[in-house]
């Protein structure tokens, strides 16, 4: 085994089952002699409830808890003896606002809510209401939204990455994801004109086609991608400080993290390998190559672990989705939800009134329902649409991933030190916006 | 390595089930319902209200006192096993005559399959809006019974912990999702901000952790007279 100046070669070892019939993995260090042997185990914490109990209070404002989460801990000594998460500082009532708003004006608000996801988010809403109409996208359309997805993921994974580290004292993997991140904002920038704030989709179509040079700009970035990867990888997979700090924290057994209704990263990493993509598909997901990253014991480092292989398969899926790029429409031909183009429009009296009838009354789904969940970077985001056959939802819902995933902190975090709650919290990988909607 | 870390891969239980695809070609109505429907018919019989297909997604609407058995069955069922709650939520109607509906969305991780499963509420008559909490079934049922009651007003019989969630505590304009519930709020911004300046510092706290073991005794003593008058609100 190679050391260096800067990392320790860690090998990782079940050395039995603890209390509550979970593995217990060690680091094995490297002694003189270059043999591995296993760091002393540190003594279980068990809460002594009879001595004196002292309540903290974490946030609202407090960068570790990556947004306005206030978390009431009551403490014995250093240890969790009870959370009490406090959320809603950013509620906005988006849900109420959507009752109030036709189906395309409803896309700028997907943006905002799980806001590392903007391309994503407009995706999956764009999916559930075409769903609710009826429609077929086109072949085009639904490449190019399988780019949008993949690259949303990739961002706010790396989002998660930069920011995990920072909670955990690494600080120059953040600088390196968020130099790739700025590459994918740069993409976003030329195909629709923002950043943050995409809304990308339409129902029925894109906001855009991809503009020239996109397609070179995204090549680059595959190619150039999974180095930076492979750096993150080799600074914090084996390093010493990296694992011990969030090996064997915030355990979810499977059976566990499946009655919690935990999904994406949070539930692989115990061990399910539910995947939105690969069991209930959507974009002809079932027609790419890629692999669901599984982890086998459900604490912090699994869930990095997974997190940084499912970069690697959504780069993946972005070479593939890159060579199928068929030519093509991007809007489906269906006048009732798509515009005229603009200089038909401003030429011809039926296109104007057509397309004033579409921007003013709006389109109108047929009574009904639907759900539709899609594969956040958080987990299995869906969104639930009623229609009474007026160009306005009746109730328009989300499914945030991250709120799901949040609310089953108060059981990871029970017996761990304060200093591992900063950790397992930022192994959620929370969007308050989302949360609080 | 032990038996509770096994893998478990979804669709394990139907391994002859075709391999899962993009939905192509829904129709809108009278689609092939669930096999769950079909058997929660004998199972429960009357117990079951209606069941309908619309975009290829199969909706049971059961009676309200029953719906707590129902999704139990339909999680400990060998041949259902819904073991994944996806949603708990609640649809208002602008229509004032139709029910105001309770949903939950099931999934069936080992079987691969989606069910809605929905009650129906009276708004009429000043009824209480309750139904069966299923939270002793799926833990993941907690927060978003709690967003529901938040939100609608829903009792959900049986949480244990049902307060608000969105909204504080202290928040007494109503439930934002319901349809005679303005868009802007019931009361104006110089009255929420009158609230927001008269709140006490113990109001951000709730009553469980204001007196969890010995924080009690710490709080200063203004604090601590304001509470044994039973005042939250600073009003």
């Amino acid at each position: 085994m190679a050391t260096t100046k800067r990392t320790v070669d860690v090998q990782l070892s079940t050395s039995g089952l603890d209390a509550r019939g979970r593995p217990q993995r060690t680091p094995l260090v490297l002694d003189e002699r270059g043999a591995a042997v296993a760091v002393e185990a540190p003594p279980a914490l068990e809460p002594d409830f009879a001595s004196e109990h002292m309540l903290i209070n974490i946030g609202p404002q407090h960068p570790a808890t990556h947004g306005v989460l206030r978390l009431v801990l009551e403490l014995d000594g250093e240890t969790v003896v009870r959370c009490i998460p406090h959320i809603g500082y950013l509620h906005c009532g988006f849900e109420k606002i959507g009752e109030y708003r036709q189906y395309n004006q409803i896309i700028p608000w997907t943006d905002r809510e799980d806001y590392l996801n903007s391309p994503g988010n407009n995706v999956a809403f764009a999916l559930g209401a075409e769903r609710l109409f009826g429609i077929e996208i086109t072949p085009r359309c639904t490449v190019l939204r399988v780019i949008a997805m993949e690259l949303s993921r990739i961002m706010s994974h790396l989002v998660w990455m930069g920011t995990t580290c920072i909670d955990i004292g690494a600080f120059t993997p953040f600088l390196w994801s968020f130099q790739e991140r700025e590459k994918i904002y740069e993409m976003l920038d030329m195909w629709v004109g923002a950043r943050l704030t995409t809304s990308l989709t339409r129902v029925g179509g894109m906001a855009a086609d991809i503009p020239d040079g996109f397609t070179d700009k995204l090549r680059s970035f595959i190619q150039r991608f999974p180095k930076t990867l492979d750096e993150v990888d080799r600074m914090l997979t084996r390093n010493a400080i990296w694992v011990g700090r969030t090996v064997g924290l915030g355990v979810m057994t499977p059976d566990e993290a499946v009655n919690y209704g935990l999904s994406g990263p949070m539930l692989r990493a115990s061990g399910v390998a539910y995947d939105v993509r690969k069991d209930f598909p959507y974009l002809d997901y079932e027609t790419y190559d890629f692999e669901v990253p599984v982890g086998t014991n459900g604490d912090v480092y699994d869930r990095f672990l997974v997190r940084l292989e499912e970069l690697h398969q959504s780069n993946r899926i972005l070479e593939q989705a890159l060579r199928r790029l068929p030519d093509g429409p991007v809007n489906v031909d269906d006048p009732r939800v798509i515009l005229p183009p603009k200089t038909k429009a401003t030429s011809e009296m039926e296109s104007m009134i057509h397309h004033f009838k579409v921007v003013m009354e709006g389109p109108r789904p047929p009574i009904g329902e639907s759900y539709v969940a899609v594969e956040s970077p958080k987990g299995e985001k869906g969104y639930y649409m009623v229609s009474d056959g007026t160009s306005k939802p009746v109730r328009w819902r989300i499914r945030p991933p991250s709120f799901v995933n949040l609310s089953a902190i108060p059981r990871m975090v029970e017996g761990h030190l304060l200093s591992d709650v900063i950790a397992i919290n930022a192994s959620i990988d929370i969007v308050m916006g989302e949360i609080d909607r | 390595m032990s038996d509770a870390f096994a893998i478990m891969r979804p669709g394990f239980a139907a391994p002859d089930a075709p391999a899962p695809a993009t939905p192509r070609a829904v129709a809108h109505r009278d689609g092939a319902p669930n096999p769950g429907a079909a058997a929660l018919r004998a199972r429960f019989g009357p117990a079951i209200v209606r069941v309908t297909v619309v975009w290829g997604e199969t909706t049971v609407v059961v009676d309200r006192q029953r719906a707590l058995e129902v999704i139990r069955w339909l999680h400990d069922d060998p041949t259902q096993r819904y073991d994944y709650l996806v949603d708990v939520t609640a649809v208002e109607f602008r229509d004032t005559e139709q029910p105001l509906e309770v949903v939950w969305h099931l999934r069936s991780l080992p079987f691969r399959r989606f069910l809605r499963v929905k009650a129906e509420l009276d708004t009429k008559g000043g009824a209480a809006l309750q139904v069966d909490s299923v939270w002793s079934v799926y833990k993941a049922a907690d927060w978003m019974e709690r967003e529901c009651f938040d939100m609608f007003g829903i009792r959900f019989a049986g949480h244990p912990d049902l307060r608000r969630i969105l909204m504080w505590e202290q928040y007494r304009e109503g439930y934002p999702l319901r349809k005679d519930f303005p868009l802007r709020g019931r009361f104006s911004r110089s009255e929420q901000l009158r609230q927001a300046l008269a709140a006490n510092p113990e109001s951000r706290y709730s009553m469980e952790e204001l007196t969890i073991a010995d924080a009690y005794e710490d709080l200063p003593r203004d604090m601590r007279d304001r509470l044994g008058r039973g005042e939250r609100t600073g009003e």
